[in-house]
């Protein structure tokens, strides 16, 4: 059961606070899109293993959303952030590297 | 014999006799034995069938490991079935009786099953059973399910009387397991200053030490054990718990512990399990090792144990298994339990070593030294006996079996492969492990340990379940536990020096197969060596396959005792190293845990929170027939004394078609939209154009998912230019109000909007029938015309005095007022409209009344007409979707080509040519079969009732190319499949198609 850092209350919260949302920063598309573009966004999905972009709202808190950057296979939680974005912000981005070549690095010494 | 001996045991208290009984048979044990050690005090070693051959088995274990000796324990109500008898504390009153043999434990007509053994080999059910068809639903099936499962499940009338509870802990450092190593961990874990929880699943701290022996800094183990738990008992930030047991690790450092409080003492106050939600920065564990069983023939004969566990059984309860034991082994480890079978006064025949060592290791040479008769290279050639154990047929541990050198009388035999460290908790949650060739055994992979959310470590093995085989070697393991110059060195152990292990995997090592077939891997699945060896021959070569096929390590073992041999069988088969073959993956729980502590407190009322409107109360007394709706309660119908459901349906369906109707229709889910955006945010929602509604006036809307499917349907208000009233379904409340804020928070978070779900704070009345005027007039406060209230026009106002909102909308196709009130008022007012309604003939009525209501007008009910397939195009609704709009949630799904396909099953009203009524759900057959031989379909029933205003059955249903088929016959299947019911299509509206009623 994970536990994820709610970014509006900052708390630590606990899997049963929250509900899961599935893949982060998916682009609504709507009429005029062509068929096979709709349809991924329909129902395309990345199942990484490994570095995974999610949403999860903190239902039983605040009721916000907000994203988790997070390692579907190490359960490693590299950072969370508010939902109104397009994108990782920077810090989750540098965090992400940061964490990521600490990881190269220790495997190499 | 095993019998009681005259002295010693430990953990016995002589002094305190208890009485038990066992299949019915009166016998006594003493306070501190368990079920295991008392049964075998009776010489009770017969104690159950085994799964599959209905073999004899014995107690094989001294713990959690146990695979035979599994109990239904309890009587009646407390009846508990598969309870291990080596974890089950005696208690004075206790009643167990053994479980999978029939009519008797001694005399069993399953056990035929072992004489055909030969018979059924790995995978006999599925090779056996499949042809032909029809047999397995009338012949197969009810014969395995007779003959399957252990225990008898407890009484489908019987409830648990006793009370459990949850317990949630947060702490730095989880330490499981009580021995030594957990000791010493927990301790050095405290003296950092964190909070510790340190957990054992026994009553009793130390773990085998005691038993085994050993010294520690000058002191005996149990009295080294003795000064570790004071230190700890007086450390403020640690807790203590024994006889619990932590049964798994998850996500994060959470972790579920079971605390049996009062399992060993049933008289005694307060709840009898305690499941522990433990979130921990980090755990340790010290779980121990489990003793691997020796495959040879016959051992799984009762009487064949585990060294360990007769060691446990003479030191800890004074239990003497038989006068004589022999001893098997492949390592110096078994020679302890010689020695205290020695001490204790009883015979050991011989020690049968596998090992031919080049000189005796120190515990050899003290055997040797009591005149123990040590046989090196030698091996169990089979059991004797059938029952239990009369002696043993000894070979050379390097032939191929059948040559028999020596037989030897005996009651018991002690057998030894090794030791397996317990990493269940370690794997649980990702922690790999690594073949240790060494030590043979898997152990910890320190470098792949399951990480937590900073990526760090979460799990740490400690002592012998990190692999650590001495006590000096689990001491040193414990001190680098906490790193640093303030550590403690390591406490310094008595010299503990011992002959390497040799791998045995099977015994004698070409035994043939004649001794494989009789060479049990896994006791409590029947699961032999020959058995897994016939899996890798046949193409199961994964070892997940492997298990799988032959059930090797299922059930409650969960590799215990089982996976090493098996999967060192199944590399031996495929000529793989242990290691290329792998383990299966370990999964939570430990061991098995009860319902009642997954429960909780949740249980009957606590189990799920009721919602109840202002006016349950007053429908509660007043002979309402309650359905859940969601977590609502809401009445299906308000019936009065000596009627049936249905009198009481109709009577209310016709009073409100005839004179005036009460409807609570509080639960019905009530959302505000308000911001400058809101119009805008409606827009993209409901599929039809809300931004143009008045102030005053009130719209239908449909609301769809981004695939087009029809989610929810409602009345909106609009109360202000930016404030709207959202009306949903009673259970879509709550859904509706989180789809709108994750589109208006992930999506458009840039328009100005906030909604608000205020379903509770209103109550909500439906006045409704020809009367619905009359009797708000008769109240008096506001004037309530159709001049100045038409329809779909809502107002505010005092209705007797009470502020309320007025909305003239109709779900009944009558005249009708739907009154909001805030929550607090809208039992006065209820009370209020009951008592002014009398004389114009009101009656409250329920949800199926409701449904037939809007079912005779055509109205669509979300869950009946709508399944998550079907779009609003589909129920006829193209009405309510704007034309003009650019976009709105599912607009592009329903151009998809399966959505605009021409012969999608359309909304049509079905009447039944004989007025029956339609079997709910049923589907209209048409000639032929699909490519899955089933019958065709060409619609169903959506929704099917009794109609008492046209005294006929009435539905409405779904049909390919329906609405252009009105007037055709089509036939539905009954429930039987069978026999057919004709009914011809026809418009859905089937009362006051114009309007007229709701409209004056």
């Amino acid at each position: 059961m994970l536990t994820l850092h709610c970014p509006y209350c900052d708390v630590q919260t606990d899997e049963t606070e929250l509900t899961p949302g599935g893949e982060a920063h998916l682009t609504r598309h709507g009429p005029g899109s062509e068929d096979d573009a709709f349809h991924d966004y329909l129902f395309s999905r990345a199942n990484p293993r490994g570095l995974h972009f999610e949403r999860w709202r903190h239902t039983y808190g605040c009721g916000k959303w907000f994203l988790a950057a997070r390692d579907t296979a190490t359960l490693e939680v590299f950072g969370t952030y508010k939902a109104q974005t397009t994108e990782p912000p920077q810090h989750i981005r540098d965090a992400i590297r940061d964490r990521q070549t600490g990881r190269a690095a220790r495997t190499a010494s | 014999m095993s019998t009681r001996l005259a002295t010693g045991g430990r953990l016995i208290d002589r002094s305190k006799q208890q009485s038990f009984t066992f299949n019915g048979k009166r016998l006594t044990g003493h306070a501190g034995d368990t079920l295991a050690s008392a049964l075998l005090a009776n010489d009770q070693v017969l104690v159950g069938r085994s799964f599959k051959y209905h073999r004899p088995r014995g107690i094989v274990a001294s713990g959690a490991e146990e695979p035979n000796a599994l109990m239904g324990l309890g009587e009646g109500h407390r009846f508990e079935p598969n309870q291990r008898a080596t974890t089950t504390e005696l208690f004075d009153g206790l009643t167990a009786r053994s479980q999978n043999h029939w009519p008797s434990l001694e005399t069993d007509i399953g056990s035929l099953n072992a004489a055909l053994s030969s018979l059924l080999p790995a995978g006999f059910y599925y090779k056996t059973f499949m042809q032909p068809r029809a047999f397995w639903k009338h012949v197969y099936e009810p014969f395995i399910r007779k003959s399957a499962g252990l225990g008898q499940a407890p009484d489908a009338e019987a409830r648990d009387p006793d009370t459990y509870e949850h317990f949630h802990a947060h702490v730095d450092t989880l330490v499981v397991g009580g021995g030594i190593a957990g000791l010493e961990a927990a301790k050095r874990a405290g003296e950092t200053g964190a909070r510790v929880l340190l957990v054992e699943q026994t009553a009793h701290w130390g773990g085998r030490a005691p038993v085994d022996g050993g010294e520690i800094e000058g002191h005996s183990t149990e009295a080294y054990v003795a000064m570790l738990l004071a230190d700890l008992e007086v450390m403020e930030n640690v807790t203590l718990r024994s006889r619990c047991m932590a049964a798994g690790v998850y996500d994060h450092g959470y972790a579920l512990a079971y605390e049996r409080l009062t399992d060993h003492a049933p008289r005694a106050k307060g709840p009898r399990h305690r499941l522990w939600r433990i979130r921990a920065g980090r755990i340790v564990t010290a779980t121990g090792a489990i003793e691997r069983p020796l495959p040879f023939a016959g051992n799984d004969l009762p009487g064949v144990m585990l060294a360990s566990a007769v060691r446990d059984y003479v030191v800890n309860w004074a239990v003497s298994p038989g006068d004589r034991t022999v001893v098997v082994t492949n390592n110096d480890d078994a020679y302890r339990t010689a020695l205290s079978l020695r001490k204790a006064g009883l015979a050991v025949p011989a020690i049968l070593d596998a090992r031919v060592l080049p000189k005796d290791s120190p515990l050899m040479a003290e055997a040797r030294k009591m005149g123990i008769r040590i046989l090196q290279g030698h091996a169990i050639d089979h059991v004797q006996g059938t029952r239990r154990v009369r002696g043993v047929a000894i070979c050379s541990h390097a032939g191929e079996g059948g040559a028999v050198i020596e037989e030897i009388a005996c009651e018991a035999v002690a057998m030894s492969g090794g030791w397996s460290p317990v990493v269940h908790l370690w794997s649980h949650c990702g922690g790999k492990l690594v073949w240790d060739q060494t030590r043979v055994m898997f152990r910890p992979d320190p470098d792949r340990p399951p990480t937590g959310d900073r990526g760090q470590p979460m799990v740490h093995a400690v002592g012998a379940a990190n692999g650590a085989l001495t006590l000096q070697e689990v001491l040193d393991d414990a001190a680098r536990l906490e790193p640093g110059p303030k550590t403690r060195a390591a406490p310094q152990a008595g010299p503990q020096e011992e002959a390497p292990l040799a791998p045995v995997w099977m015994m004698p090592q070409g035994a043939s197969i004649r001794h494989r077939m009789k060479a049990w891997l896994d006791y409590q699945n029947d699961v032999k060596v020959s058995d897994v060896q016939l899996a890798a021959r046949e193409g199961f070569e994964s070892v997940e396959h492997a298990k799988r096929y032959t059930t090797l390590g299922m059930a409650t073992d969960q590799g215990k005792l089982s996976n090493i041999n098996g999967l060192a069988t199944l590399s031996g088969a495929l000529g793989a190293e242990i290691p290329q073959v792998g383990t299966t993956t370990f999964r939570p729980p430990y061991t098995p845990i009860s319902m009642g502590a997954i429960a909780g407190p949740a249980r009957a009322e606590t189990f799920q929170p009721v919602r109840e409107t202002p006016i349950h109360g007053w429908l509660n007394a007043n002979g309402a027939e309650w359905e859940p709706v969601g977590q609502w309660r809401r009445p299906y119908c308000i019936k009065r004394p000596g009627e049936s459901t249905h009198e009481a349906v109709m009577r209310e369906v016709t009073n409100t078609r005839q004179n005036l109707g009460l409807l609570d229709a509080s639960t019905l889910g009530k959302i505000v939209v308000k911001g400058p955006d809101a119009g805008r945010f409606l827009d993209m929602l409901y599929t039809n154009m809300m931004s143009t509604l008045k102030p005053g006036r009130c719209r239908y809307g449909l609301m769809c998912n981004e695939n087009g499917f029809l989610i929810d349907d409602g009345v909106v208000a609009r109360i202000d230019d930016e404030t709207f009233l959202c009306h949903t379904t009673t259970g879509g409340a709550e859904a509706i109000h989180a789809h709108m804020e994750d589109w208006l928070q992930c999506e458009w978070w840039d328009w100005l909007v906030y909604t608000a779900n205020v379903t509770e704070q209103y109550g909500q009345i439906a006045v409704v029938g020809p009367k619905a005027r009359k009797v708000l007039e008769a109240i008096g406060g506001m004037d309530v015309s159709a001049e100045t209230l038409p329809f779909m026009g809502w107002t505010e106002g005092e209705l007797g005095g009470i502020p309320v909102r007025l909305y003239r909308i109709s779900f009944s196709g009558e005249l009708s007022f739907e009154i909001a009130v805030k929550a607090g008022y809208a039992r006065q007012l209820w009370d209020l409209l009951l008592t002014v309604g009398r004389q114009f003939d009101v009656m409250p009525y329920g949800t199926e009344a409701l449904h037939i209501l809007r079912a005779e007008k055509g109205f669509i009910m979300i869950g009946d007409e709508t399944d998550g397939t079907v779009i609003p195009q589909d129920l006829g609704l193209d009405w309510a979707i704007s034309k003009k709009k650019a976009d709105y949630l599912g607009k592009r799904a329903q151009e998809r080509p399966d959505m605009v396909r021409e012969d999608r099953w359309k909304l049509v009203g079905l009447e039944t040519l004989d007025g029956s009524v339609l079997p709910d759900g049923a589907y209209a057959v048409e000639e032929g079969e699909n490519a899955n031989g089933q019958r065709n379909v060409q619609g169903r029933v959506t929704s099917a009732y009794h109609s008492p205003t046209l005294g006929r059955g009435i539905a409405m249903g779904l049909v390919r190319h329906g609405p252009e088929r009105i007037g055709e016959v089509i036939r539905f299947a009954r429930t039987d499949g069978t026999t057919m019911i004709e009914a011809r299509i026809v418009d859905p509206v089937f009362y006051d198609k114009d309007g007229e009623k709701q409209n004056v």
